[in-house]
Formats: C-alpha cells, sequence, structure tokens
C-alpha cells in the first residue's frame, strides 16, 4: 500500500484495480441504480449481467462521467506503488485520461473520418500540441503526430484493421466497426476497459473471435475489463467473477458456475413459477 | 430489394411519373391562379381577369417537374445498385481509397503543385490586367473567402451551427473604423487588434452556448448577431445608422501610391489609368490574409486540436469519452472562427471606407453560411470555389436583374437535393503505414488460436 494512499484497500487478499461502493443514479422519480458495490480485481475479466433495463448501462455512465451518481463513489488503485484516485464527480474526460475507456452499446464511431483518425482521436488525451503547434507545426509537434500515427498504426496492425486505415469509419463492415471501437478505446492506454455489449449482432464465428480478442487484451495488453454481455457462453467463458443487475440493484456476485446455479439469478431472467 | 424487382416495368414507371407530374402541375395553377390570372388596372381601378398566362405556367410547371422527377429517379436507382453491390461484401479496392470524382481528375494529385503556382500566378497578375471594377470584385470575393474559411472551422469542422457569424465581421470592422475615427490608429495596427476584440467577443458567445447544440446554438448565435446590429445601430459611439465614413485605407509605409507608383505602373506594366493603385495594395492584402488562412485552416484541421472539433462534429458523447475536453474544444472553435471574421472586417472597413450597421445584417450570416455549406462542409477548396461562386454570381446574374435572387434560390435547392455534399466534397488526408504490417494475419493468428502466447504480436 501507498502512503499517500487517500482510499484505503480493501483486505482479502483481493488487488482491485477499481472500487464502485454505493452507486445510486435516480431521474427524477425513477430510482436507475440503488446502492450498487461494484470491484475489478486487476488484469481480470469482470462481468456485468442483467435483465434489459436492470442498470448495466447506467452504472457504464456513472463510472466514466457521462452521467454524475447521485450517491456513491469510484476508486481507481492505477497500480499496486501508486496513490488511489477518486473519480467522483470528474467530467468524462478527465475519467479517459486517468486511464478508464469504454466502448458503447450502440457502435458510437466518427463516421465520417477515417479509421486511422478515429483511433488518433482515442491519442488524444496522450497527445499534448495546443494551438500554437499546430499552426507552426514545430518539430516538437511533428515528432509527436509522427509518433501518434505510428503508434495507432501498430494498433490497428494488431487487430487487423490496417489494410481499412484511410477508409471512413462508416465504409466498414458491421464487426469490423466493433473491433474498431474497441481499439479506439485502446488507444487511450487505459487501465480499464469497460466493453458495453461488444458482441451484439456478431455471428458465432465474429463472437469467438472476440472471446480470443478480450483474452488477448487482458493477458498482453494487461488491461483489466469490465464487460455487459447478454451472450451467456461469452460471459461464462471468459469472466473471472460475474455481477448481476436486477432493477438497479445488485442480486448476486461470483464466479460463472455459481451464478448459473444461483435461484435469484434464474428468476431474474425466467421469472417465477 | 422489392424496388429493382423484374415485374416494375418501366411503362408502369413512367406512367406513375406522369401522373405525379400532372398533379403538380395541377397544384402548382392552384396556387398561383390570383397571382397569374389577376391584374390591376390604375386608371381605372378596376381587377382585369385573364387567363391567357395560365397555358405558359402550366407548360412550364410540367417540364420542370418531369425533368425533377426523372433525375432524381435515376438518383435513387444509382443509390440502389450501389448498396446491393456493397451488400454483397466488400467492394476489392477499399484499400485505395474512395473513387475519383471530377474534381480529383481535375485537381489530379501530379499536377496539384504546378496547378497551385498557376493560380497563384494568375491571382498575382490580375489586378496588373484588369479593370478597376474586376479588383473590386476580386477584393468582395477574396473578403467572402476568409470569412468563409473562418465559418468553415466553427460550422464544417466543428459542426457549431453559428448563424450569427456577420456579428464578428462587424466587430472587426468597427474596432478598426472607431479606432482610426477617433485617435487615428493605423490599419497595421487594427488588424491585430480587430482580431483580437473577435476573438475575446468569440469567446464571450462560446462561455454561454457551451452547454447548448444544434438548434438551440443556431437561436442564440443568430440573436447575438442581431443584439449585436442592434447594439451598433443605437450606440452614440458608432453614430448609429449614419455609420461611419473616410476610413482611411490600408497604407504602404506611408507612401501616396497614386502618386508616383502610379505612374510607374502605368508606364512599364499597362495598368488601367483610371485604376485606384490603393485598391491593388488592399487585393494584395487580402490575398495574403487568405493564403495565411488556408495554410492555418489546413495546420488546424489535421491537428490534434482539429481532430477534436471533428470528433465533437460527429458525436459529442463519444468524444468526451475520448478524453476530448469538450468545452475548451468548443471555445476554441468559436474563438478561432471568429479571428478571421475580425480579420476579414478590419479589411473590409478599409476597403469600402464607409460602414453602417446595414452593412451587417442577417442576410449575411446566411451567405456566409451559404458558401460553406455550398462549397462543401470542412472542405477548403470547396470553401473558397463557394465564396468565388456566391460572391460572383449574382454580379453575373445581373442580367436577370429582379429574379436573381430567385435564380440563386433555385439553384441552392438543386445543390442540395444533387450535391448535397457541396461542389468539392472534403476528403480526409491519406497515411500511408511506413513498415506495411500483415494485419489480418496476425489478428487471424490472434483470433484463431484459443491463448495467443506465442502469436506475431510484439
Amino acid at each position: 500500500m501507498s502512503p499517500a494512499d487517500q482510499y484505503p484497500r480493501p483486505k482479502g487478499g483481493h488487488d482491485l484495480i477499481l472500487n464502485a461502493i454505493g452507486m445510486s443514479m435516480v431521474f427524477g422519480g425513477l430510482v436507475a441504480l440503488n446502492g450498487v458495490n461494484l470491484s475489478i480485481e486487476r488484469d481480470s475479466v469482470t462481468a456485468l449481467i442483467g435483465p434489459n433495463g436492470s442498470g448495466k448501462t447506467t452504472f457504464f455512465n456513472c463510472v466514466t462521467g457521462i452521467y454524475k451518481p447521485t450517491r456513491g463513489d469510484v476508486i481507481l488503485y492505477p497500480a499496486a506503488n501508486l496513490p488511489s484516485i477518486s473519480l467522483k464527480g470528474l467530467p468524462a474526460d478527465v475519467i479517459t485520461q486517468r486511464g478508464l475507456a469504454r466502448t458503447f452499446q450502440n457502435i458510437r464511431l466518427f463516421n465520417n473520418l477515417t479509421v486511422l483518425e478515429n483511433v488518433l482521436i482515442g491519442r488524444h488525451c496522450r497527445m499534448e500540441a495546443g494551438l500554437w503547434g499546430a499552426l507552426t507545426r514545430n518539430k516538437k509537434t511533428r515528432a509527436e503526430e509522427a509518433a501518434g500515427i505510428e503508434y495507432s498504426f501498430d494498433l490497428l496492425v494488431t487487430y487487423g484493421l490496417d489494410a481499412m486505415a484511410n477508409e471512413l469509419a462508416k465504409n466498414l463492415p458491421y464487426g469490423d466497426q466493433r473491433r474498431l471501437e474497441i481499439v479506439r478505446a485502446l488507444a487511450t492506454e487505459p487501465k480499464v476497459l469497460l466493453l458495453d455489449e461488444p458482441a451484439a449482432g456478431l455471428n458465432i464465428s465474429e463472437t469467438a473471435a472476440l472471446r480470443d480478442l478480450i483474452t488477448h487484451i487482458r493477458e498482453r495488453e494487461k488491461v483489466s475489463i469490465l464487460l455487459i454481455e447478454h451472450d451467456m457462453s461469452l460471459v461464462m467463458n471468459v469472466s473471472k467473477k460475474i455481477y448481476v443487475f436486477d432493477y438497479g440493484r445488485l442480486i448476486a456476485e461470483g464466479p460463472p458456475e455459481e451464478i448459473q446455479r444461483d435461484p435469484k439469478v434464474i428468476k431474474a431472467y425466467l421469472g417465477e413459477d | 430489394m422489392s424496388v429493382i424487382r423484374q415485374d416494375v416495368s418501366l411503362a408502369s414507371i413512367f406512367w406513375s411519373e406522369l401522373k405525379s407530374a400532372l398533379l403538380a402541375t395541377l397544384w402548382m395553377c392552384l396556387l398561383a391562379f390570383p397571382l397569374m390570372t389577376l391584374t390591376i388596372n390604375p386608371t381605372e381601378k378596376t381587377f382585369i381577369f385573364s387567363l391567357e398566362r395560365m397555358p405558359y405556367l402550366a407548360g412550364g410547371t410540367f417540364v420542370l417537374s418531369i425533368l425533377w422527377r426523372f433525375f432524381l429517379k435515376r438518383r435513387a436507382f444509382q443509390g440502389i445498385t450501389k448498396a446491393v453491390h456493397q451488400s454483397g461484401g466488400l467492394p476489392e479496392d477499399l484499400t485505395k481509397g474512395p473513387k475519383p470524382t471530377w474534381v480529383t481528375v481535375v485537381m489530379g494529385l501530379r499536377h496539384k503543385r504546378l496547378g497551385f503556382f498557376l493560380l497563384l500566378a494568375f491571382t498575382i497578375v490580375l489586378p496588373f490586367v484588369s479593370s478597376p471594377y474586376t479588383v473590386n470584385i476580386m477584393v468582395t470575393a477574396l473578403i467572402y473567402v476568409t470569412l468563409g474559411l473562418g465559418l468553415n472551422v466553427v460550422v464544417g469542422v466543428s459542426g457549431l451551427l453559428n448563424l450569427g457569424y456577420i456579428a464578428f465581421y462587424a466587430i472587426g470592422a468597427y474596432t478598426y473604423a472607431l479606432l482610426n475615427h477617433y485617435f487615428g490608429l493605423s490599419f497595421w495596427v487594427c488588424l491585430p487588434l480587430g482580431a483580437l476584440t473577435a476573438t475575446l467577443m468569440g469567446l464571450l458567445l462560446g462561455f454561454p452556448v457551451i452547454r447548448l447544440s444544434g438548434d438551440y446554438l443556431a437561436i442564440v448565435t443568430l440573436s447575438f448577431g442581431e443584439i449585436t446590429r442592434l447594439v451598433l445601430n443605437n450606440l452614440e459611439v458608432t453614430r448609429g445608422p449614419r455609420g461611419i465614413s473616410y476610413i482611411k485605407p490600408a497604407s504602404f509605409f506611408g507612401i501616396d501610391l497614386n502618386a508616383a507608383p502610379k505612374e510607374f505602373l502605368i508606364k512599364w506594366l499597362g495598368v488601367d489609368p483610371s485604376m485606384d493603385i490603393n485598391k491593388i495594395f488592399t487585393y494584395f492584402i487580402i490575398l495574403a490574409l487568405v493564403i495565411l488562412t488556408i495554410v492555418c485552416v489546413f495546420r488546424l484541421e489535421n491537428s490534434r486540436l482539429g481532430r477534436a472539433w471533428l470528433a465533437m462534429r460527429e458525436d459529442e458523447i463519444a468524444c468526451q469519452a475520448m478524453g476530448i475536453n469538450r468545452t475548451r474544444a468548443k471555445l476554441t472553435a468559436f474563438a478561432l472562427g471568429s479571428t478571421w471574421a475580425g480579420l476579414a472586417g478590419v479589411v473590409f472597413a478599409s476597403h469600402i471606407t464607409f460602414i453602417n450597421p446595414a452593412s451587417f445584417s442577417f442576410l449575411g450570416s446566411i451567405l456566409i453560411l451559404s458558401i460553406v455549406v455550398l462549397g462543401g462542409m470542412g472542405s477548403i477548396p470547396g470553401v473558397i470555389l463557394g465564396a468565388i461562386v456566391i460572391s460572383a454570381l449574382p454580379e453575373q446574374l445581373r442580367f436577370f436583374s429582379q429574379y436573381r435572387m430567385l435564380l440563386f434560390g433555385a439553384l441552392m435547392v438543386l445543390m442540395m437535393v444533387f450535391r448535397p455534399g457541396g461542389l468539392i466534397q472534403s476528403t480526409r488526408v491519406v497515411h500511408i503505414h511506413k513498415t506495411k504490417g500483415n494485419g489480418q494475419a496476425r489478428l487471424k493468428a490472434l483470433t484463431g488460436a484459443p491463448k495467443p502466447k506465442t502469436g506475431g504480436y510484439s
């Protein structure tokens, strides 16, 4: 534990990277999230499941700063030797800079920009050039720009999108668009990657490829992943721990085997007898 | 798709189109009935009813309607064949970039540099071989080019609909006019001051509109434009609607250009003797400004800041999720866009030497917006062409005198239907990877094996 640790790490031997405590979100009279606790272990895939409207995406939006949660706190432990940071109340762009990146349920690419530019925009928060640099194009800016392009190309090569680097994002096939969104999020050099239904609309073989991709990102890029997904075979295969939401509440948490047998989860998904 | 099934014969399409055209004709005749049949006889103060103009109206409407339908149909059909082609898998040439259009062929990469130098040479020689009238039109056109490129940063690149852009132009012009009128400051001092004032006003307007986008932003900026005009109209300092006259033109190191240099130019270069050499000087100032603007806008567009603007235009939520500070991006776009309006305003004031609030009406904002839309949102050559077309076209259409605004409107409608991306659509810069990696193979290695422990990934 770092001496400057403002938020003490939970005991119990788990090395956490993100800890959300008592997250609540109220829209008018509607309680979308009700005091949810969720933690992500370092270098693991954690899944978040639940019926439609159970508050999964709301939770994502609260954690990534798109919404301001009504109550609750999110604490990030960037590394074992670095002090922890509270992400409470920070705007979305600062949260991304701190190391959280996300994809969206409905693909939100920059459609009229090229694939490479999409990834370069992901690099935005890791670059520095401002107005002056842009206008003068001094040595530092040019070097930074070249490095950014190189980094983005490397990512595209790794994830098999380099052949389409100069194509507009909207012209990509659906599966590639999903992959590009993940690559764009990876370009921000995240510590935690939040994937919102990445398998939606993919066929069986594409989903299998996605599963390998997720494993690859966790193992090679050392990125911890929080996954919202309805595809149960994917969830059960990749995740170490699963959280189940229903009506904005956390109804179950545990490893996949336990969740599959949990009567509360079965009830939430299939209804009562 | 049922639309292109074989059983939909050409004949049935033809008859249905004919029917629609007849209906349109009937509708037009009904609408225009009172306009076309009734005339007033002023001497006898009576209405004259005559149907003799109706056949012309009907015939004209019918022919135009048929043509209109034909082109729309053709366009729709082309769209369908393209969609069918694409749904059959990816086209082969996906890596080769966009398909060449007439513009890319004309401005082919090989001759781009040559074309650029020819254009530059032409613009430099132009004032020495043409009439004062042409130079005047060219100065106006180049002012519009600057304005168009400035607004392009706000509307085309950042996607913020600004309907009050003319206000910043007015602020630039009045900055020079007032400082020159009351304090006798020169053009060269006021040029940066005007730009600075406009930038600050852009920031000032930027703060309240940070949270707004789309329609709301359009309304607020529209009001800002009107408020600025009304303030200028009612202030004592600005002399209200009387405006400010005898604004000094830009000086060339204090030398009277219409004396010795003029004689030299007439004698050695054969310049039109009726030419005001100050106008030629203004022309070169605005030309330099346009070149500066082009360089700046191009550099901005392909920089970290420019990409943040583009991302904001494409998707406000995704841009924040990518770590872009939306507030800062919006403010810089607003402020920088206004800078060029300020610069253009100072040149405008020195060019026509008399300004009043009527020069900065709402129509001006719309005109600059049409330059951006007509030329092509986000496209630098498009906006330049758009500005020249919009400022020169009314001059060319003088022949049609009172109908020219009507023709102008019709032209805009046609453009939006048949070429919604503008005259020259914006294209993105192509980056070529230095070390060609075999991404597809790598991906296969990555996703083919369940645990890619020894994959080609570095």
